[in-house]
């Protein structure tokens, strides 16, 4: 499948519709720092080429009054590619990747806020970029699961270690990934819906 | 080789709903009122005159109501002929090449004139509706 030149496609293909069935979707949110595979990870599951909604945003420091005139400037574009997969005929699950920095979430309005939860990416030969994601989704109450993308030449640490080394609750998943790959994303996503599952389950047994 | 390592963080509240209060984290983040506060500096100002938005998420669908009236923009347009069937904003915004803003702002006049319909999403609850967890399950193990 070719990703090249996502961002000038005029309009879905015919077989990127969907069905007139589609009653509503959900959202899981796949963060993490820049080049850890986020776009990789959606691209492997996608039933579309991903996609790219971009978001503009001006430099913190201008006047909310006189930046009128002098957007050229301050303007910032960012961008977060997507992609999806149908569930039913009825539910379709949508799946973002999302810079790691928090002041970009607030561009793409309740991205967090309305998602079934969260994928944090991660490379171990730059473990800290990630600190500070999972710090943000811990205050926000976002579930999370931890996928290593599993990079050639990174460091292979234990689970263990990295649970240690991330200071996670026993309770939050950690698996090995690799985001090319179709059946390993797939399993990083049915392993946050389990741990979902078990949260619900957890609280309202029946 | 040791990894280096990191602090847990805790939720502000008990509860993760309702949803915290949008962070303010930019400088001017005081400048906005309290209900809205959730955009932040937009450089496109092209709303209605009172700029009051639709409750549009990523993932609502949209589906159009009626072909392109005479009086249709080129924008809507454009929308009204990709949503034929349904498409979420997310896509909208991409097809268009237009800020996810702009194509709220775009919708949110659209939704008013009755141009398109909108299927809400389903968003996070505070109690996880199980079979709708279940119905994602069994949908990527058939990928």
């Amino acid at each position: 499948m070719d990703f090249k030149g996502s961002d000038t496609i005029p309009g879905p293909r015919t077989e990127d519709h969907l069905p007139h069935t589609a009653q509503a979707a959900v959202k899981i949110v796949i963060v993490g720092g820049f080049g850890v595979g986020k776009t990789t990870m959606v691209g492997s599951v996608s039933e579309i080429r991903p996609l790219t909604t971009e978001e503009t945003m001006t430099q913190a420091g201008v006047g909310v009054d006189d930046n009128y005139g002098s957007e050229s400037k301050t303007a910032t574009t960012v961008a977060m590619d997507f992609g999806r997969i149908s569930i039913t005929d009825q539910l379709v699950l949508y799946l973002f990747g999302t810079p790691g920095q928090e002041r970009f979430w607030f561009l793409w309005n309740g991205l967090f806020e309305g998602a079934l939860g969260a994928v944090v990416l991660i490379d171990t030969r730059r473990l800290e970029v990630s600190f500070d994601v999972i710090g943000r989704l811990e205050e926000r109450g976002v579930p999370f699961v931890i996928a290593v993308n599993s990079f050639p030449d990174a460091p292979r640490y234990p689970i263990a270690d990295l649970r240690t080394a991330l200071d996670l609750a026993e309770e939050i998943p950690i698996i090995d990934c690799d985001a090319r790959r179709r059946a390993s994303s797939r399993d990083v996503l049915m392993t946050l819906l389990r741990f979902l599952h078990s949260l619900a389950r957890a609280k309202a047994p029946t | 080789m040791t990894p280096p390592q990191r602090r847990r963080r805790y939720p502000g509240q008990d509860t993760p709903e309702p949803p915290p209060a949008p962070f303010k984290e930019g400088k001017e983040g005081k400048e906005g009122k309290e209900g809205d506060a959730k955009a932040p500096e937009r450089l496109y100002v092209v709303a209605g005159p009172d700029g009051e938005r639709a409750d549009i998420d990523l993932v609502t669908l949209i589906v159009a109501r009626a072909d392109p009236p005479p009086s249709a923009t080129p924008e809507q347009t454009a929308m009204l002929r990709l949503c034929t069937a349904p498409l979420s904003v997310a896509e909208l915004s991409a097809y268009l090449s237009l800020p996810f803003s702009v194509v709220t702002v775009l919708l949110t006049d659209m939704l008013t004139t009755e141009l398109v319909h909108a299927r809400a999403p389903i968003v996070r609850q505070a109690l996880p509706d199980r079979s709708l967890l279940e119905a994602v399950m069994h949908g990527l193990q058939r990928l």
